[in-house]
């Protein structure tokens, strides 16, 4: 019905944001984040731990520092908006997947808990959708670009840039869809407009900088011994969380009506088959009045299946760390 | 001037602010999620949640005024969810003519907003109350007790500990743009997108620069004073009697609402 108005209001105030405020995704949801989220930190955690000296502490908590602060580095665009800096690609390309995560996340957490930017218990999603989805297609720049000469690099870090803010957008309008809070047919095309032009801000500032520091200090971009990780395992990750992205956002953008079914099917054939399919309803419409039992089974399921299938990336991704 | 308004609320003493920082995340944490369990229309519910909220507000001395205010954080993001209003089939409350556009809200969507609203309010005043009464160095240490992994927990302090020298300095960054740029009618800041875009991008790389040299300088001088690879507290944190009472009290409090929420709504 009238979705193009309601996606048009959205767009006007809404969109911009992407840190979901605790509320706005159902239980559901914000387990199956959190299990995901804690899965892969736990893993990065544990790499960093073995490839990093105790030297690169203090630089990773500073970094984290960094990424809060070169957030609040804007730029006139047009219109009274302004671009600036969600700076996931640039963490990873700095610093390796794993340490980008943690670093990433540690921004995330430090805003929600101590601004209330971002929810406390729906924290898993916000830091999946705007750290590790943007740290681990950041790993693609040097997985992709790491030996090619310094323009194709630039320009690697500016695509990859973009498509981690439109990716986390994704991210965020999917879960508010599955959560019920939104209808998918306004979230995600809404959602995903506005940040297909936030990500060319994200973009540009993403190749200026590295530009900066390239020219500036050529022997930063040689520090190995920061770096983890970037193998071809992160490649495939990379190239899987942008095919998602390239394949579903045509889709919504151009059937926004008919995205609702194919959401569904792709979004939790991307949470690897998560809960059977007849306890879907649930996840649309949660809990009206008594919560079913088949929910909360629903929600365990699904929690374990994902938790499986991180730690299984986990054991295979280290397997190849140790072979490499 | 970031740090003072952080810690301006923090640092006070009440009964509240006394108490352990275990206590009071896991507390605000069960809160927050009994809070997202309440069905829509349990209003009993969310309405005594607010009155715990309002009373631990007093008793912390913190004032109704300042967690409203606060509270407004995610007011924007409400809108999210007014679309459920149109979207979701129901009876027809009322139509909304806008132009062209006819919008018809149902009570079935009305109700799911007014409960999406309430929770996330609530949810934001309860995070909001967790902030105010601990100091962020007491936060993290309660992190640590409740299993967060420890390098996780030592990055966040390192960043809490230079996040507001690092704002400082982006403050004087932008500053010194704004210095140098000057403002044409339209309301940008000189050159084009792409110059705008890359003038950001130079103070980014500055910014990360400046902060890579500083973590080494860091380093140095903590090793100079000792530092053997993790933080130490001198204050103990050991359970009492009053943060056992205090989270039974909480959990009570809990039991009774989600009890009334569902019997009542």
């Amino acid at each position: 019905m009238n979705t193009a108005l309601l996606a048009h209001l959205w767009e006007e105030i809404v969109a911009p944001r992407m840190h979901i405020p605790d509320g706005f995704l159902s239980w559901p949801v914000a387990l199956i984040f959190w299990v995901i989220t804690i899965g892969l930190l736990l893993v990065a955690v544990r790499k960093t731990q073995q490839q990093l000296g105790e030297r690169q502490i203090p630089l990773m908590g500073v970094m984290a520092a960094f990424i809060f602060a070169a957030q609040m580095i804007n730029f006139p665009v047009a219109g009274g908006t302004s671009g600036h800096l969600l700076g996931g690609v640039l963490a990873a390309a700095m610093l390796g997947p794993w340490a980008g995560m943690l670093v990433m996340a540690c921004v995330i957490i430090v805003q929600g808990l101590l601004f209330q930017d971002g929810g406390l218990l729906v924290m898993g999603a916000n830091i999946f959708n705007m750290g590790l989805v943007t740290a681990a297609l950041g790993s693609l720049y040097h997985g992709l670009a790491g030996r090619q000469s310094k323009g194709v690099r630039l320009v690697t870090a500016g695509v990859l840039a973009w498509l981690s803010v439109v990716a986390g957008a994704l991210f965020t309008a999917l879960e508010l869809g599955f959560s019920g809070t939104s209808p998918f047919g306004v979230a995600v095309p809404a959602m995903l407009s506005v940040h297909v032009l936030i990500g060319i801000g994200e973009g540009l500032i993403t190749m200026a900088a590295l530009a900066f520091v390239m020219q500036v200090r050529p022997d930063l971009e040689a520090v190995e011994a920061v770096r983890t990780g970037g193998g071809r395992g992160w490649v495939v990750v990379g190239l899987v969380i942008a095919l998602i992205v390239v394949v579903l956002s045509p889709i919504a953008s151009a059937n926004p009506d008919g995205l609702e079914r194919v959401a569904i099917d792709m979004g939790f054939e991307k949470m690897a088959a998560a809960p059977p399919y007849e306890l879907l309803p649930d996840y649309v419409i949660p809990f009206l009045g008594e919560t079913p039992l088949s929910t909360i089974l629903a929600g365990v399921i699904g929690a374990l299946v994902v938790a499986a299938v991180a730690f299984a990336v986990g054991r295979a991704l280290h397997r190849r760390a140790a072979t490499a | 001037m970031l740090q003072n308004t952080l810690d301006r609320y923090a640092t006070r003493t009440s009964i509240v602010h006394d108490l352990d920082p275990r206590v009071k995340v896991v507390a605000t944490l069960l809160a927050i999620l009994s809070v997202l369990l309440l069905p829509d229309g349990a209003w009993v519910a969310y309405f005594l949640t607010w009155c715990a909220v309002l009373a631990v507000a007093y008793a912390a001395r913190l004032g109704a005024a300042f967690i409203l205010r606060r509270s407004l954080v995610a007011l924007p993001f409400a809108l999210v969810a007014i679309t459920l209003v149109f979207t979701l089939p129901g009876q027809i409350i009322f139509t909304l003519q806008l132009g062209a556009w006819e919008l018809k809200a149902s009570d079935a969507g009305l109700m799911r907003f007014a409960g999406i609203l309430a929770r996330s309010w609530l949810s934001v005043q309860l995070a909001i109350l967790l902030t105010a009464t601990t100091r962020a160095p007491d936060l993290l240490h309660a992190l640590r007790h409740l299993r967060v992994p420890g390098l996780l927990v030592t990055i966040l302090a390192f960043m809490l500990r230079y996040l507001f020298v690092l704002v400082d300095e982006v403050e004087r960054l932008l500053r010194a743009r704004q210095a140098r740029s000057a403002l044409s009618t339209a309301g940008k800041g000189g050159g084009s997108l792409l110059w705008r875009a890359r003038v950001a991008g130079n103070m980014t790389g500055q910014l990360f620069l400046r902060s890579f040299e500083r973590s080494d300088r860091i380093y140095n001088a903590m090793l100079a004073r000792g530092f053997r690879g993790r933080f130490v507290t001198i204050n103990p944190h050991t359970m009492r009697q009053r943060d056992w009472m205090a989270l039974g009290l909480a959990l009570a409090v809990l039991v009774v609402v989600q009890w009334l929420g569902r019997v009542l709504s």
